[in-house]
């Protein structure tokens, strides 16, 4: 008999191109996703050795990080920002690399286009020059960030050279209560290990409340993994997975279909795998969470207050969170739904899915955005847009006072003009609150789309469960 | 990748824990699509404090970065460690580091060294205290020392990067060697594998 597996032993095994006591494996990769920002120098020292893509046929880009999301028919504001695009175009046509650009109705945030395409598929290996890669293990793919000089190894060779991670089982057991949502579940998780405690680990996130979750639901989930230490997370694909995929452009078709969901199947955890560590969270003792500081796991529930840094477990603790809260200018013992913002985004590769569009909406149907805010939605891709359009989404966040914008990453991190001004305090759906992630003197507090879309409406935070 | 040697100098004490890359570098500066010339960006928000360490002129030019755990968190730009190599930081010692961050340092031939908490705080004081302490790393024999003292600590290293660091070798180049390797394995791909060119 077989010694049992988890998934991603499974996967890092079938992947194995080499392996060698005493050096790091080579990994094969399935899938690399290219953007404009963390690829132009490792294009050009491609070029500089000689050097040409391996498999541009595994190979896929877009623009997302820098590009407008108004006015994209004007020529962009920023000069560095449009060069950089022009590079990744120039990039892409020289060594025969497709590209969704600008004006493809396809064009997204990188970690929404390869599930919506059906690029991402069980069992591969996916990396992209961004951390947020973990997104696509949702769909039991092992997927993770690299950084320029990996990217550019992968160009060369389509393999990676990694150590083998440990593994780290944490299971979300029982039922979500009403109101809360995935984006809740992962913030209470990051919590609740710490954003270290992830390290050198791949998650596998099991139990009844994920494999309730839809694909939109895991892939948040996935997505913030890296905001707890890990570089991948991943889901054992179930039904859930497969009827999501079924009929996207990429995955296969008739028999194919069925061949490869067959294959499919054998890769969730055997029974009695062992994992290097373990976390057990009660999904019905999970409530809408508020981040109220500089790391993402300066979280409390919203029916919470902002804690004092004189609870903090160690000294470096109440030091950081002494920090966090003269950067966030809160005091210590203010209810959350005491902080009154300025401005909501909705948008991102953790909450920019028609899912969570849906969701939103349904919060602001009706009603009308706070005087003191401004509000925007950024869709994570053209094609989300483009649903959401059909659904009439947009016109019930225009009508809200909400700005209804194009496709990109926008004001999770503020490389084009979507930025928070010094000071200003935001409900942002996206996955980090650094210090001046939004913009350079921002304040950041993560919620969930629809806690998000209540702040906007109420002008402070809100329980959204006395809303729903 | 130039093979890394002996580090000698002083240490600038960063002490702080989770630095985040956007901290180390923020994202206006990576609209650039040089990989040099970072060096002035690093901590750019951070520097408006005239407090904040790098403004100390007693540590201009220091090779050796002493910070708190879970250093280079969050994004995976490598134009973190792009820009902390360009200051002239040759070595960067915390009780851990996040792990795309170390990697990204590895390929570039930056030293990334984990200590123990309390070895770390130990340095920091020190630094604080005497801005011009010398600090050796040596990567060959593994160990962080302080000049004129007894105090020295040894620590791990994977032996893979302790090699390829000390040769300065370039990841590509051995890889490339293992090209039959490579396209064996591409032989027995499932073609059920998407490709980008195979939309429906
Ligand atoms: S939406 Fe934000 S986190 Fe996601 S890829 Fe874009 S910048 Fe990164």
């Amino acid at each position: 008999m077989t010694t049992p597996k988890t998934l991603s032993e499974k996967i890092w095994e079938q992947h194995l191109v080499r392996q060698e006591e005493g050096q790091p494996d080579l990994l094969y990769v399935d899938l690399h996703l290219v953007h404009e920002v963390t690829s132009p120098q490792a294009f050009e020292s491609l070029r500089m050795s000689g050097r040409k893509v391996r498999r541009p046929d595994l190979t896929m880009s877009t623009v997302d990080h820098n590009i407008p999301t108004i006015g994209r028919d004007l020529p962009n504001p920023d000069p560095l920002s449009q060069q950089q695009i022009e590079t990744l175009r120039t990039n892409c046509k020289e060594f025969g690399i497709q590209l969704f650009d600008m004006f493809d109705l396809r064009q997204g945030i990188v970690h929404i286009i390869g599930p919506e395409q059906g690029l991402t598929q069980p069992g591969m290996t996916i990396v992209c020059g961004d951390s947020h890669t973990s997104t696509h293990g949702a769909f039991g793919a092992l997927a993770f960030g690299i950084g320029t000089s990996e990217v550019e190894h992968v160009l060369a060779t389509q393999t990676l050279l990694q150590a083998r991670p440990k593994t780290m089982s944490i299971e979300v057991n029982g039922e979500l209560s009403f109101g809360v949502t995935a984006k809740d579940v992962i913030l209470a998780i990051i919590r609740k290990i710490g954003v270290d405690g992830g390290v050198g680990h791949v998650i596998e996130y099991r139990g009844d409340v994920i494999r309730n979750l839809s694909m939109e639901g895991r892939m948040t989930i996935c997505n913030m993994s890296i905001e707890g230490g890990a570089r991948a997370g991943l889901v054992a694909p179930d039904e859930t997975t497969f009827a999501y995929m079924q009929g996207r452009p990429y995955v296969p078709k008739g028999e194919d279909w069925d061949r490869a969901v067959e294959a499919w199947r054998k890769l969730p955890t055997d029974e009695g795998a062992k994992f290097d560590t373990y976390v057990t969270l009660d999904g019905a003792a999970i409530e809408p969470h508020v981040t109220w500081g500089t790391t993402p796991a300066q979280s409390v529930p919203v029916s919470g207050r902002v804690p004092s840094p004189e609870d903090a477990a160690t000294a470096s603790a109440r030091e950081t969170a002494e920090r966090s809260l003269t950067y966030m200018d809160l005091k210590a013992g203010t209810r959350i739904q005491d902080i009154a913002i300025d401005r909501v985004f909705l948008g991102s590769c953790t909450n920019g899915r028609i899912e969570d569009l849906r969701a939103a909406a349904k919060v602001v149907s009706g009603k009308h955005v706070a005087s003191t805010v401004r509000a925007m939605v950024v869709p994570g891709s053209g094609l989300v847009k483009a649903q959401a359009e059909r659904e009439g989404l947009d016109q019930i966040f225009k009508d809200a006072g909400f700005e209804w914008r194009d496709a990109g990453c926008s004001m999770c991190l503020g490389m084009n003009p979507d930025i928070l001004m010094p000071g200003e305090r935001c409900a942002s759906t996206s996955n980090r609150n650094f210090e001046g992630r939004q913009g350079a003197g921002g304040r950041t507090h993560l919620v969930s789309p629809e806690m998000a879309a209540a702040a906007a409406v109420a002008g402070h935070f809100v329980d959204i469960r006395e809303v729903l | 990748m130039q093979p890394v040697k002996d580090i000698t100098g002083n240490a600038i004490p960063l002490n702080r824990a989770d630095v985040d890359t956007d901290q180390i570098m923020p994202k206006q500066f990576l609209k650039r699509i040089e990989r040099s010339g970072f060096g002035p960006f690093t901590f750019f928000d951070w520097r408006k404090d005239p407090n904040f360490v790098l403004n100390n002129a007693a540590y201009e030019g220091a090779p050796i970065l002493v910070a708190g755990p879970n250093f280079g968190c969050g994004s995976s730009r490598e134009h973190a460690p792009w820009g902390l190599e360009d200051m002239g930081i040759q070595a960067i010692v915390a009780p851990s580091f996040a792990d795309i961050f170390r990697n990204n340092c590895a390929k570039i031939g930056l030293l990334t060294v984990v200590l123990p908490q309390e070895d770390v705080d130990y340095l920091i004081a020190r630094a604080e205290e005497l801005p011009a302490q010398r600090i050796k790393v040596s990567l060959a024999q593994q160990t962080v020392s302080i000049e004129g003292t007894d105090w020295a600590r040894h620590f791990d290293v994977d032996p893979f990067v302790k090699h390829c660091l000390l040769e300065g070798l370039d990841d590509i180049g051995l890889t490339l060697q293992h090209d039959e390797d490579i396209a064996k394995f591409e032989s027995t791909r499932s073609p059920l594998l998407p490709t980008t060119s195979t939309a429906a």
